[in-house]
């Protein structure tokens, strides 16, 4: 068992080491550099830069040296925490991040839990009674859940929450919180605008998860031991919930890894109809900009977010799954 | 012979059981009537399809969501002031739960596949114990070891504690059968018990099964489609087809002198030791139709020897009678004119 956690966690460092040197590659991929795109920029505006102006700036952010130069001044800098500075932003990496990718993580767990409150029960429910009225109307509500764009609903569940409700919609702050330092009225503040991005979020993912649900529990449903269960004379829910779904839920245990860095990068749309103070916008941006500090750090924190998401799943699922934990194998 | 003045303990009486399907519904036991007696073994045997599987799970009422009894009775303690009729009962109603397990144990066919990979021997047994008289926690672990212990496995105390994969086949049919024992019913339905088992181990949970029947006079009611088993097993032996129980006799009089030309084929195809090298088993010709296409008259007549065209083919001969030898066939009807 020892063995494993520490193959998985050896496995789990490689894991960031390649990321990382992808990262670099894909941000260096694009033709031209940030000072290209700044000149760019500076044009549409009217302004220019001289040539020396613009060598001098190259210079200064290492763009002139070779390649893995750049990539060996990065790394080590990042490993002590220095992301370097944001050439957008001309402030550290760090601070234009921030609270932001706090917030990113509230959002996206209650996402997260939202998708999983609504998706199991109702995929427990399709799976027991397979085509009854209940399972074709939670099928139709899903596939409708899959085939609505979520920046669609998110401007649906806006233009209603605010015509009908009076609620104050798009951002996580009210407007005296946003540049408010933190305290308990901040938090509350917060509390009551995660549901919206959180239900507009967790919709989709629910669909998803409800078939997958359905079809995993389907299978488990037919095994013997099932039948088992129901010989010995205990009541019908206890036999469902201790026994096949118990069984079914494997596959969700391994979905942690993936879920979570989707839900970042999938809901950069949503973030903008929102405006939410999250990663994901800021990603969008600073790769228009090519400011590759910046996105590349994001990227980073994306893949060691998976990574760890993974090694989460893995350990999740050595807990619930005696045969892994015993025999190291499923 | 069954002793007359010995009730049944379950009596079953023209069962028929239905499955929807996309193609209509099929019947897939008509008219079955059985006897269970305390302290008797009551053989079932069939080819694979001819519904001795669907005759326990409709006993017990754990048919699948498709199936359903649309006639008959199974009635648990008859003729006594608590009999109760098992097809009346709300299917996941408590009586039928307490049945389950608490009356009537079942053991399943496949050990591998039975028991959950997820919980210890002891979590699935204790709850199996604790489910209908619940003595606490403490003294459900004993019982469990005890039980264990009584089904022949060895170092129970560790055992119990073991997950299914972790034991071999053997021994995981020992927890089946510990499983089915743990509430101490007096009534066992073993489902095929030693189909997925090797020779040797199969003689050993056979022996094990018949002390246990023996023992706590239990009504054991076997299910196999292997005759040896049923010779070994077996005091009283339903044959059945297509969903028909057609034949019914004590096992001697069966082996001796068979009524039902499907009988009489069935143990000709049984494996000689005494029989010359490189014969020939013998086989029944044809195959057993589809559950869809039931033959009209006698379900057996396209593959009987002796079928008489315009009688077998038009109408079916009665059921068997319960409690008393006889076969399903014109011929005996003719034979006992």
């Amino acid at each position: 068992m020892l063995m494993y956690i520490g193959r998985r966690l050896s496995l789990a460092l490689l894991t960031c080491v390649a990321i990382s040197i992808l990262t670099f590659i894909i941000i260096r991929l694009p033709p031209g550099d940030f000072v290209d795109a700044y000149i760019a920029n500076l044009a549409a505006s009217g302004g220019t830069v001289t040539a020396e102006q613009a060598q001098s700036m190259r210079h200064e952010y290492g763009l002139d040296r070779p390649v893995y130069i750049q990539y060996a001044l990065w790394i080590s800098r990042v490993v002590q925490g220095d992301f370097g500075v944001s050439m957008m932003w001309r402030r550290p990496v760090t601070e234009v991040i921030g609270d932001r990718l706090w917030l990113t993580m509230v959002v996206s767990f209650a996402a997260l839990f939202l998708t999983w409150t609504i998706a199991l029960p109702i995929g427990i429910y399709s799976a027991v009674r397979q085509y009854s009225i209940g399972d074709y109307i939670a099928t139709m509500l899903g596939f409708i859940g899959l085939a609505v764009p979520n920046f669609l609903l998110a401007l649906i569940l806006m233009y209603f929450g605010f015509r009908y409700l009076g609620l104050s919609v798009g951002g996580l702050f009210s407007a005296e919180y946003a540049q408010a330092p933190w305290g308990w009225d901040k938090v509350w503040d917060l509390a009551k605008h995660v549901p919206l991005p959180a239900a507009v979020l967790a919709l989709a993912g629910s669909a998803h998860q409800i078939r997958i649900m359905r079809a995993n529990l389907l299978d488990e449903l037919r095994k013997p031991y099932v039948i088992t269960a129901r010989a010995k004379g205990i009541p019908e829910l206890r036999v469902i919930m201790k026994y096949p779904v118990r069984a079914a839920l494997n596959p969700f245990a391994s979905s942690i890894a993936y879920v979570f860095p989707y839900l970042v990068s999938g809901s950069i749309i949503v973030s903008l109809v929102l405006g939410l103070p999250t990663v994901g916008p800021l990603l969008l941006q600073a790769l228009v900009a090519q400011d590759m500090f910046l996105a590349g750090t994001i990227v980073l924190l994306l893949g060691i977010m998976t990574v760890v998401g993974t090694l989460i799943s893995d350990l999740l699922l050595m807990w619930i799954e005696p045969r892994l934990r015993l025999t190291g194998r499923s | 012979m069954v002793d007359p003045m010995n009730h049944p303990i379950v009596s079953v009486r023209d069962l028929a059981v239905e499955f929807r399907q996309h193609t209509g519904t099929v019947r897939a036991l008509e008219a079955v009537s059985l006897d269970l007696h305390p302290g008797r073994v009551l053989g079932i045997v069939g080819e694979s399809g001819c519904g001795k599987s669907v005759t326990a799970r409709a006993m017990l009422r754990i048919l699948d969501r498709n199936g359903s009894i649309v006639a008959g009775k199974v009635t648990l303690d008859p003729g006594t002031s608590h009999e109760q009729d098992l097809t009346a009962l709300a299917p996941e109603g408590s009586e039928i739960r307490s049945v389950r397990g608490g009356r009537i144990g079942l053991i399943f066919q496949e050990p591998m596949a039975a028991l959950s990979m997820q919980y210890t021997v002891g979590n699935q047994l204790m709850e199996a114990i604790r489910v209908h008289r619940d003595p606490g926690k403490e003294k459900a672990r004993e019982r469990a070891i005890a039980l264990l212990n009584e089904v022949g496995i060895p170092r129970p105390e560790t055992r119990v504690d073991a997950y299914p994969f972790q034991l071999s086949g053997g021994l995981r049919q020992r927890v089946g059968i510990a499983l089915a024992l743990a509430a101490e019913p007096d009534v066992l339905i073993a489902d095929e018990p030693t189909t997925a088992l090797d020779v040797t181990t199969q003689a050993q949970i056979l022996a094990l099964l018949r002390r246990l029947q023996r023992d706590k006079q239990i009504a054991l009611m076997l299910i196999t489609h292997d005759m040896g088993v049923i010779a070994q097993m077996a005091d009283d032996v339903a044959v059945m087809y297509l969903g028909r129980v057609i034949e019914f006799a004590p096992v001697r009089e069966l082996f001796r002198a068979p009524r039902h030309p499907y009988t009489k084929a069935l143990l000709r195809s049984v494996p000689d030791l005494d029989a010359k090298p490189r014969q020939r088993l013998a086989t029944i010709g044809g195959a057993v139709p589809q559950p869809g296409a039931r033959p009209s008259g006698c379900p057996f007549h396209p593959r009987c020897p002796d079928a008489m065209p315009g009688r077998c083919d038009t109408k079916a001969p009665a059921p068997v009678a319960p409690g008393a030898a006889g076969a399903a066939c014109f011929l005996v009807e003719d034979a006992a004119a």
